[in-house]
């Protein structure tokens, strides 16, 4: 057993340790050392992963750790198995970078929860998943992590689960994932059946199949990718996340923006020697992915809720990535995820902190001038934003613009669709940012109060207090991640070395753009983002104490943007009502009306049939030898007639 | 010779039983047969090599003239049956723990004569005793929905038993067709069956004279409207006995009086059987939803369940045939440990109607994540025993025909859709008068919880001896087709 395997094996101990430590002591521990506990399990993997990633060697990139026999029979060998590649890594330092952050805010965010050791418990046994998802050396180890933060992900937004509505929000998020899981399955069994292996070092080595049955591979990647629309949230499966937002916030940002969405990206990128040979479903997940990207940016205009508004704007970053997966721009999607896993992960937990201090006020229309009040919460909030919106040397800038060269060397039109698409991010966040911390404070304006269920204590601006250190200090530990992450792959015209392209060594599509180019696209986009965002400005404090537009003075195609186009309704009508209805009309119908009645009707003859025998059997004698002489009769007549 | 024991020792344990009257008594004896009951089969398991093939365990003539012995054999596929019924059995005795149902003696001992029973199906090797204990284990079960069973329960169980017993007799008239088929000495040994030539035409009937008796039994759509009234209305134990072993033997039967049989029968008929199996699971799932009633609703589960396993016996590969046999198994833990849930919570409430319920987690967190736990079990989630099993049908069945796989694989979805429904009615939400009458669960009946949650996660995380267990007879099987 070399370093390696003990480092792994620690790695997925420590959080599961702290899963079972808090599962079943639960009450017996202060709610601090709970959160302690549980921030710890995921610290130890953090120092861990870095050791493996200083030690991981260029000559030997990849490695396969064996650890037991899982399933056997006949041809099927599918071994507890897990890899250690740069890629891996990458994402060992991601989830457990951005997990500790976001553990030790929850101590702080959580601390008043009488269920607080559940919830750690559960964001631990969501880490291990995640971890094993992202270390599985075959797919089926893979989707034992898929199918596992699934899991964590529904039981921890219906955490609150006194609420039906976050029920069913919880139970929406698990079945929408289970038809992307249904595909991964079917891609199971396809590489089962063609390979005869599941490990990732077989599969990708198995030349001879891949290079000359296209069909087989595309129908592969397809499957992979309704599994990875799944989990990603990417057109038709988004409607899950936004609906997930019922969860806690730091759960928002731990598996809903950072990681767990992100699982898909990585899904694909993992699989990137199958989707080379599939260009049919390179090409839907561009469309995909711009279609995904445009259409949440557009909804997330028009939403009050700021935890809706980041929900959109996840989806929307999604689609970015998977943009740039269809362009075959491997390490920038990846690149795009890391720094997006900062950025979004700070956007959450600086949401998450107004939350705090507004006694869970999400609403923006009751917000405004929380700047003064909320200082750490107001910069680090606007240092996500500047990094989401593309601005250098925020690290969203360098990580979109790869994706953004990368497009615009595939198709220029396609291009303009992606521009389009950051012009709408910077507009929606620095919408929140301006109506959440400029203006006047509009939450103890009696007309703002439409919400009767939840009788929240009408809070004095004078009143509100930033966040304990607990919590901003994580705050700030991400708002430097958002702010220098991007150098860790600064392209060669700022004087980089593309470092992360050369870790992933993940063979990717060459951009052949000339530096002059380059420069021009660069500063088009830049330059078009700043003047929205003034414009934006202007918008929304030129009329202080007004919050976001009301309905009623909407005009139709804002109704449609501010309804999220009806989708939810549709699928309600398309798929919802009509398995409730056959679900109520079955049991009546086909079971109560056909089998059953045919199987009684067999019964209720055969009991016809006997009271009619009875009817014979009458004791009167004169009756029988009537009988008889008819049988008689009819016995000759048969003699003679016929035979 | 240990074969017989196995038979044996319920028989003398359900006789001793009444003898005596109070409670705690017949729960001990009981207890105490049941677990030396395991042990045996244990002991048994061990000392045979599986590897070998079939293993001659016990034969005496009985009725010499017309070829009926008694004869009992064990390979790697009965012997996994008969860990299935002796363990399961142990799980459904201490389940009864605190339970106390009139006349306890007479309810155990029926119990345990079911067990006898079922036994000797699995050992049996010579149709007339197959059949013969087939009736047998159908007696007791009779007689106890009959006596402690719940509303309507003298239409119900007579439904069920005429059921049953016709489609028996349909097997018995196969069973004496083929003896007329055998060649020398006419016989009923199973050996005898196997070396019979029978033309393809007569094949194709055959196959429904036997499908029909088993199907029924398991259920498989559409033999089984008798299934979701018996369920609901029987005593939970008895439920637990029907649901967990007692369908598995149509199971059982299929594998091993059907396939190797009649081999181009079940080629000719398998696509049908297997889009109605499949038709059959979905439906039930779909059906399932919409239930009040909680035993209902895991009724339909089942058969949900039993659907997906009816399909990969038909696909007749290796992947598909290791799935089923590692799946009845499973299914019959899981079902046995939610109907035991669905029990504790009629038992605390008083009601077993969804709607009525609500709120449990508040008052128990323990007691709703253990049913949470074996909810995912059923539903098939990875680490868990239910994915082991619904992983290798499906890819079995992908193997055969993908399409039927990927239908068969809607159940993924809809299987998640009822049971999370469930959980959230029951467990979620605000408590209301009813449950908040629901107090802590003893320890006593987590008893036989706890071991259904480890039980759970060990084949889920390592089903490695199972599949090493039925690999040879399954490959052997395969090879006589």
């Amino acid at each position: 057993m070399n370093n390696t395997t003990i480092y792994i094996i620690l790695i997925l101990l420590f959080p599961l340790a702290g899963f079972l430590i808090n599962a079943f002591l639960n009450k017996n521990l202060p709610g601090k050392i709970s959160g302690i506990i549980g921030s710890i399990a995921v610290f130890v993997p953090l120092i861990l992963s870095l050791i493996i990633f200083i030690n991981l060697k260029k000559n030997i990139p990849a490695q396969t750790i064996y650890l037991s026999q899982w399933i056997i029979t006949g041809q099927i060998n599918i071994p507890f198995e897990f890899l250690i590649d740069p890629l891996s890594v990458l994402m060992m330092l991601v989830v457990t970078g951005v997990g500790t952050v976001i553990h030790i805010y929850s101590i702080g965010y959580m601390h008043s929860d009488n269920r607080i050791h559940t919830f750690f418990s559960w964001m631990n046994l969501f880490i291990f998943f995640m971890l094993i998802l992202i270390t599985g050396a075959n797919y089926l180890i893979m989707f034992i992590g898929w199918e596992g933060v699934g899991l964590c992900s529904y039981l921890l937004i219906g955490f609150w689960f006194k609420n039906n509505e976050f029920n069913y929000a919880a139970r929406k998020a698990f079945i929408m994932n289970r038809i992307g899981d249904l595909g991964f399955l079917i891609a199971l069994f396809l590489m089962i059946i063609n390979f005869e292996t599941l490990s990732f070092n077989n599969i990708f080595t198995a030349h001879h199949i891949l290079s000359q049955d296209t069909k087989t591979i595309t129908i592969i990647t397809l499957l992979l990718l309704v599994g990875a629309v799944g989990k990603s949230a990417q057109i038709p499966l988004y409607t899950w996340l936004p609906d997930a937002m019922a969860g806690p916030t730091p759960v928002s940002a731990l598996i809903h923006a950072a990681t767990m969405v992100a699982a898909g990206v990585y899904m694909i990128v993992r699989s990137n020697l199958l989707f080379r040979f599939a260009p049919l479903t390179m090409d839907l997940i561009i469309i995909i992915g711009i279609t995904t990207a445009l259409l949440s940016a557009t909804i997330a205009l028009y939403q009050e809720d700021i935890k809706k508004v980041l929900a959109y704007s996840t989806i929307s970053q999604l689609g970015y990535m998977f943009l740039a997966l269809g362009l075959g721009a491997y390490s920038s999607a990846m690149f795009h995820l890391t720094t997006h896993a900062f950025f979004k992960a700070l956007l959450f937990l600086a949401a998450g902190s107004i939350i705090h201090a507004l006694n869970g006020e999400q609403n923006l229309r009751m917000m405004g001038g929380l700047a003064g009040k909320l200082p750490v919460t107001f910069i680090t909030f606007l240092i996500a934003a500047l990094a989401i919106s593309g601005i250098p040397p925020f690290s969203g800038f360098f990580s979109k613009d790869q994706i953004l060269l990368n497009t615009f060397n595939c198709c220029p039109s396609l291009w303009i669709f992606a521009v389009l698409g950051s012009i709408l991010t910077c507009i929606y966040i620095f919408r929140v940012f301006y109506l959440a911390f400029y203006g006047e404070y509009r939450g103890n304006s009696p007309d703002n109060h439409d919400d009767e269920d939840i009788i929240k204590p009408d809070k004095d601006i004078s009143a509100l207090h930033e966040s304990p250190l607990i919590m901003t200090i994580p705050l700030i530990i991400l708002a430097v991640l958002s702010l220098a992450g991007g150098f860790i792959n600064l392209p060669q015209i700022f004087g980089g070395n593309n470092y992360l392209d050369n870790y992933l060594a993940i063979e990717s599509a060459e951009t052949g753009i000339d530096d002059t180019t380059e420069y021009f696209l660069i500063s088009t986009t830049v330059i078009v983002v700043l003047i929205m965002i003034i414009i934006v400005w202007f918008r929304y404090t030129s009329k202080p104490a007004q919050g976001p537009k009301v309905i009623t003075e909407m005009n139709f195609i804002e109704k449609m943007v501010y309804n999220k186009f009806y989708v939810d309704e549709l699928y309600r009508f398309l798929f919802e009502k009509p398995y409730d209805f056959l679900s109520e009309k079955l049991l009546p119908t086909i079971e109560k009306g056909t089998i059953d009645k045919t199987v009684n009707s067999a019964g209720t003859l055969s009991l016809t049939l006997g009271s009619l025998a009875r009817k014979i059997q009458n004791g009167n004698i004169s009756f029988y030898i009537l009988l008889m002489t008819l049988a008689a009769i009819a016995f000759l007549a048969i003699n003679v007639f016929i035979l | 010779m240990n074969a017989l024991f196995l038979i044996v020792i319920p028989f003398i344990a359900s006789g001793l039983i009444l003898l005596f009257r109070k409670s705690i008594i017949v729960k001990c004896i009981s207890i105490a047969a049941s677990l030396i009951q395991l042990l045996l089969t244990l002991y048994v398991l061990i000392q045979t090599n599986f590897s070998q093939g079939n293993i001659l365990s016990f034969f005496i003539e009985w009725i010499p003239s017309l070829g009926i012995n008694f004869s009992l054999n064990v390979d790697g596929i009965s012997m996994f049956m008969l860990v299935l019924t002796n363990f399961l059995s142990l799980l459904i005795l201490v389940s009864g723990i605190n339970r106390e149902p009139k006349r306890i003696g007479m309810f155990y001992s029926m119990i345990f004569f079911t067990q006898a029973a079922m036994n000797g199906v699995f050992l049996s090797s010579n149709a007339i005793l197959f059949y013969i204990f087939w009736e047998l284990s159908l007696i007791p079960v009779y007689f106890m929905v009959l006596f402690w069973g719940g509303e309507r329960r003298q239409a119900i169980t007579l439904k069920f038993f005429i059921y049953t017993l016709l489609g028996s007799l349909f097997m018995l008239f196969a069973f004496i067709f083929l003896y007329w088929q055998t060649s020398g000495i006419h016989s009923f040994e199973i050996t005898d069956f196997y070396k019979i030539k029978i033309s393809p035409a007569v094949q194709n009937r055959l196959f429904w004279c036997l499908f029909i008796a088993f199907a029924i039994k398991i259920p498989l759509f559409p033999f089984h409207s008798w299934q979701p009234d018996t369920y609901t209305t029987a005593p939970t134990q008895v439920t637990m006995i029907l649901s967990g072993i007692m369908l598995k033997m149509g199971i059982y039967g299929i594998i091993r009086w059907l396939l190797p049989i009649v081999p181009q029968g079940v080629e000719h008929w398998s696509n049908t059987v297997i889009i109605l199996s499949i038709t059959g699971a979905l439906y039930a799932s779909v059906i399932a939803l919409k239930q009040n009633n909680i035993k209902t609703l895991l009724a339909w589960s089942s058969m949900a369940h039993v659907g997906i396993i009816g399909a990969g016996i038909f696909a007749r590969n290796l992947y598909s045939l290791q799935g089923v046999m590692l799946q009845m198994l499973f299914h019959g833990i899981n079902i046995i440990g939610l109907f035991l849930v669905a029990d504790t919570i009629e038992n605390r409430t008083g009601t077993r109607k969804i709607s009525e319920l609500g709120g449990i987690r508040n008052i128990s967190p323990f007691f709703s994540s253990t049913f949470l736990i074996i909810i995912l079990g059923s539903i098939a989630l990875p680490l868990t025993n239910g994915f082991i099993g619904e992983f290798l049908i499906l890819t079995g069945l992908f193997k055969y025909y993908s399409w039927y796989s990927i239908f068969a694989g809607l159940i993924v979805i809809t299987g998640a859709v009822y049971m999370l429904y469930i959980y959230q009615k029951v467990m979620l939400g605000q408590t209301n008068e009813l449950s908040d009458s629901f107090i802590k669960v003893p320890w006593a009946e987590n008893i036989v919880l706890i071991p259904v949650i480890i039980l759970i996660f060990l084949f889920g995380i390592y089903p490695i001896p199972l599949l090493n267990l039925t690999e040879i007879s399954v490959k052997g099987l395969l090879q006589m087709m």
